[in-house]
């Protein structure tokens, strides 16, 4: 390694109850792309906000250029060369690209210097961006690079990534390494987070891992294989979920011609959608976050109604029926955003096991609510899907992430369902329990229900996935047999790279 | 440096605790007050929490309790429902008004008929009156999404001018030589709410229990009550779980303005007894502060209507015995309901000492 950039030296940092970070020590070399890899809850985050001046550590010390560094905000951080590039935009969709960029600055020269600078930047470094075009237009690609260009525009010396690759397609991702590289060879360090492994084999030269707070090793990603790094990253080897053989049936859903309007300004119309699938066969949707995702759970759960015919199930047509008279039918579904949709946050467990099973599970007689079978149905979820929590009497926001997501899949599955529709079933779920409920959908699908997986997760649609359609615009590609389908095509699938550039390098 | 810290789930013990508290905090910043305005502080409080209850002259105050605590507590529990699942009905005070006209309105019509069936006949009238009242924000919010809020509120001085036409006009009593208001139900005992009038209890008392007893099994025990509250705390899980929102407000908007024209009809066929330009004193807006003093929970309801009727009753004993100035006992009031909301921040929020917590 070269010169060193940012060292760190034993940082610690503990939450009520969680040591988040527990003496933390590596080096940024000048110019190196370093890895930071760790499942979900292993500290990555806590350890970047305390670089960028969010969170200040408990103990431990870093060095910037051999210089004691301890930015005590975000604003110290970045006049000392350092910038962020966070996972979820902050960028107002009703302004233009010059307009929010010039919103974080702390002295944004007149709009239209600022403009011309955003272009020169922009074009510097193959990322080219119109700045007078609204962020709301913009594929989320295209917003990212508005996040980009606003941390180059500060000339950093170390730039980090949060997860940058999630809302991305192949070929998108492709075009932002060939910036990446580019800033490297320019000597700017890059601190890049992500637990997708080959990515990282692909761009970082030094990877380190952090299992439960702790650094747990340090390697050459080139040098070592994905399956070393995922051991490290989880700390025992993982048994990936099996797969049954399995015969399909008659086909479950039918939809056809599907064609919604967008129901915000900034939400996406569906437009004419076209699926079946059949009993037993689980089809993986996948896409870019913001294409539909939202959208079609909604139509197929039954909280927006559509053409009585659109939807079919089996033969029937079900497009009027709302969730109660469809959840009747067996058509269950587990939306994306656990806390405020799939569940009622200040409710408890068992509040919340009525919110949805009070139709199949017998849980209502006459209006009336038979509080004592819910809480059973709720203790069934619980045991049956290993939810940590003291009981069902607590509420849903007490729960962590993870285990309100096995909560939220576990009271739809319990339900037998005929139909069964997941947004994002294992987002911000650690690997086992992860694991826990890709096992749990390939075991619906086995007895004999048919699975509509949309996940924004490629690695987990691939892992259980029978047939494969991605979302991109509202559109739905025709679905094809997940077996053998080459990443390329699957990144075709889902838009290519939505018209974007490549980077001029 | 004291911090607040959210709490995994709201506290039980708190939620209990802090009515309590909020009591005793405005019993002493009131005392404080008093005392400034040179008055005996003990002396103040205890004839306002005291002597309506236990005091020389409580024999008279303790129907008064009664009949100022029963439609404060019908009206609250109706607006209650709608508010847990965010649907505000701030014009309960023109239900209340609209109710009573039309229940006073048949009693009128049978007059001197003493017949079993007027006096049922006037309660359907006066729910009538105020769910029809009601659903007229009801029916704009969901044909065209207008504001309940608004509508509802600016259909109160609608129906204050119903009210002045109709006791100066239509319902004018033909042997009241000219002066307005309509014929007293004090003196049609087929058409008067009171079932004993010496101890203050009239038919408005009996309902506002009912009311209650129907609120708390409605609210933890119904299907309705669960949509209710589901959609007041995560109206998408609440679509999700398959309420339909303009059943809800119906039924909300509806119900609350039932519940607000019985207890005006209560009110006008009772203790007012007549039909007359001023006989709505505010209730109807008073029982929303009872509504959030109560927490929106039925039994808290009862007691925060039997609170507001007690300061009521004891500020105007101060007012003619210690010469206090109303405008300290309006100050005293706003302090118990400033005390009560400040405290429940505690139900979800745990004070903590310490150095504070970059997140």
């Amino acid at each position: 390694m070269t010169e060193v950039l940012l060292s760190l030296k034993g940082l610690t940092k503990a939450y009520p109850g969680v040591v988040a970070n527990d003496s933390v020590s590596f080096d940024i070399g000048a110019g190196e792309v370093h890895a930071l890899l760790g499942e979900n809850g292993a500290g990555k985050s806590t350890l970047v906000k305390m670089i960028y001046g969010l969170v200040k550590p408990d103990s431990g010390e870093m060095l910037l250029r051999g210089v004691p560094f301890a930015p005590s905000e975000p604003r110290q951080a970045r006049a000392d060369g350092i910038a962020m590039v966070f996972q979820h935009f902050s960028l107002f969709d009703a302004l233009n690209v010059a307009e929010n960029i010039a919103l974080g600055m702390e002295n944004p020269p007149a709009l239209r210097d600022l403009a011309t600078k955003i272009r020169e930047v922009s074009e510097a470094y193959g990322l080219p961006l119109d700045p007078y075009r609204t962020v709301g237009d913009l594929s989320a690609g295209e917003r990212q690079r508005v996040e980009i260009i606003r941390c180059l525009l500060q000339d950093p010396k170390l730039l980090i990534m949060d997860e940058p690759t999630s809302v991305l397609t192949p070929q998108e991702v492709e075009i932002l390494f060939q910036t990446l590289e580019k800033l490297r060879a320019e000597g700017t360090s890059i601190l890049y987070i992500s637990h997708k492994l080959e990515e990282i084999r692909t761009l970082c030269d030094h990877a380190t891992i952090l299992r439960l707070g702790k650094n747990v090793g340090e390697c050459v990603p080139a040098e070592t294989s994905a399956s070393e790094m995922a051991e490290l990253m989880v700390g025992a080897a993982l048994t990936p979920p099996k797969r049954g053989n399995r015969d399909f049936g008659a086909v479950a859903m039918d939809i056809s011609g599907l064609s919604v309007p967008s129901p915000s300004a900034f939400g996406t119309a569906l437009r004419n959608v076209h699926l079946t699938v059949r009993r037993g066969e689980i089809l993986g949707i996948g896409g870019v976050a913001g294409n539909g995702q939202d959208e079609l759970l909604s139509v197929l759960s039954g909280e927006v109604l559509t053409q009585t015919d659109a939807v079919k199930l089996g033969a029937d047509p079900i497009g009027h029926l709302g969730p109660v008279a469809r959840r009747a039918l067996g058509v269950l579904a587990a939306p994306e955003e656990r806390l405020g949709h799939a569940a009622a946050p200040d409710m408890s467990l068992t509040e919340n096991a009525m919110l949805t099973g009070a139709t199949r599970e017998g849980l209502v007689k006459n209006g009336f609510l038979k509080w004592a079978a819910a809480k059973e149905f709720a203790e069934r979820v619980i045991e049956a899907f290993d939810v940590r929590t003291p009981g069902p009497e607590n509420a849903a926001r007490s729960l962590s992430g993870g285990n309100l997501q096995k909560f939220v899949i576990g009271r739809e599955v319990l339900q037998r369902p005929e139909v069964l529709v997941v947004n994002q079933p294992t987002w911000g779920v650690d690997a086992s329990a992860a694991a826990a409920i890709r096992q749990s959908l390939l075991d619906l699908a086995a007895g004999g229900a048919a699975v509509i997986c949309i996940s924004q997760d490629l690695d987990e649609l691939m892992e259980i996935s029978d047939s494969f359609a991605a979302l991109n615009e509202g559109r739905l590609s025709a679905p094809r047999p997940a077996e053998g389908l080459t990443v390329e095509e699957i990144g075709l699938m889902m838009g290519g790279a939505h018209g974007m550039e490549v980077a001029h390098v | 440096m004291i911090r607040l810290e959210k709490r995994p789930q709201p506290s039980r013990a708190w939620s209990l605790a802090t009515p309590l508290i909020a009591v005793l905090a405005t019993m002493i910043a009131g005392g404080l007050l008093f005392a400034l305005l040179g008055k005996d502080p003990v002396e103040a409080i205890r004839t306002i929490f005291w002597e309506p209850l236990f005091g020389e002259f409580s024999f008279y105050y303790r129907p008064q309790l009664l009949v100022k605590g029963a439609p404060l507590v019908l009206i609250a529990i109706g607006l209650s429902l709608g508010f847990k699942a965010g649907i505000w009905n701030i014009g309960a005070e023109g239900q209340y008004i609209m109710g009573a006209l039309v229940g006073a309105g048949i009693g009128l019509a049978f007059y001197p008929l003493e017949a079993w069936y007027v006096f049922p006949l006037m309660v359907i009238g006066g729910a009538f009156g105020g769910w029809l009242w009601a659903m007229i924000p009801a029916y704009l919010k969901t044909r065209f999404g207008t504001n309940e809020i608004l509508v509802s509120l600016m259909l109160v001085y609608v129906a204050e001018q119903f009210l002045a036409s109709m006791s100066l006009g239509l319902m004018r009593n033909p042997e009241g030589h000219g002066f307005p208001g309509s014929r007293n139900f004090n003196s049609y005992e087929g058409a008067s709410s009171w079932i004993n009038e010496n101890a203050g209890m009239h038919w408005g008392v009996v309902a506002a229990l009912i009311a209650v007893i129907f609120a708390y099994v409605l609210l933890n025990r119904h299907m309705v009550g669960y949509h209710i509250r589901l959609t007041g705390e995560a109206p998408r899980a609440a679509k999700f779980a398959g309420v339909n929102p303009a059943r809800l407000i119906l039924f909300c908007l509806g119900t609350s303005g039932m519940l607000a024209g019985l207890a005006g009809l209560f009110e006008v066929s009772g203790p007012s007894g007549q039909v007359s330009i001023d006989f709505n004193v505010g209730y109807g807006f008073t029982a929303i502060i009872v509504a959030f003093l109560g927490r929106l929970h039925p039994v808290g309801i009862l007691l925060a209507g039997g609170l507001m009727a007690l300061t009521y009753i004891g500020g105007d004993i101060a007012q003619s015995n210690l010469q206090l100035p109303s405008a300290a006992i309006q100050v005293f009031q706003g302090m118990l309901l400033f005390f009560l909301l400040a405290f429940d921040l505690l139900t979800n929020f745990r004070i903590s000492l310490g150095k504070p917590e970059v997140a």
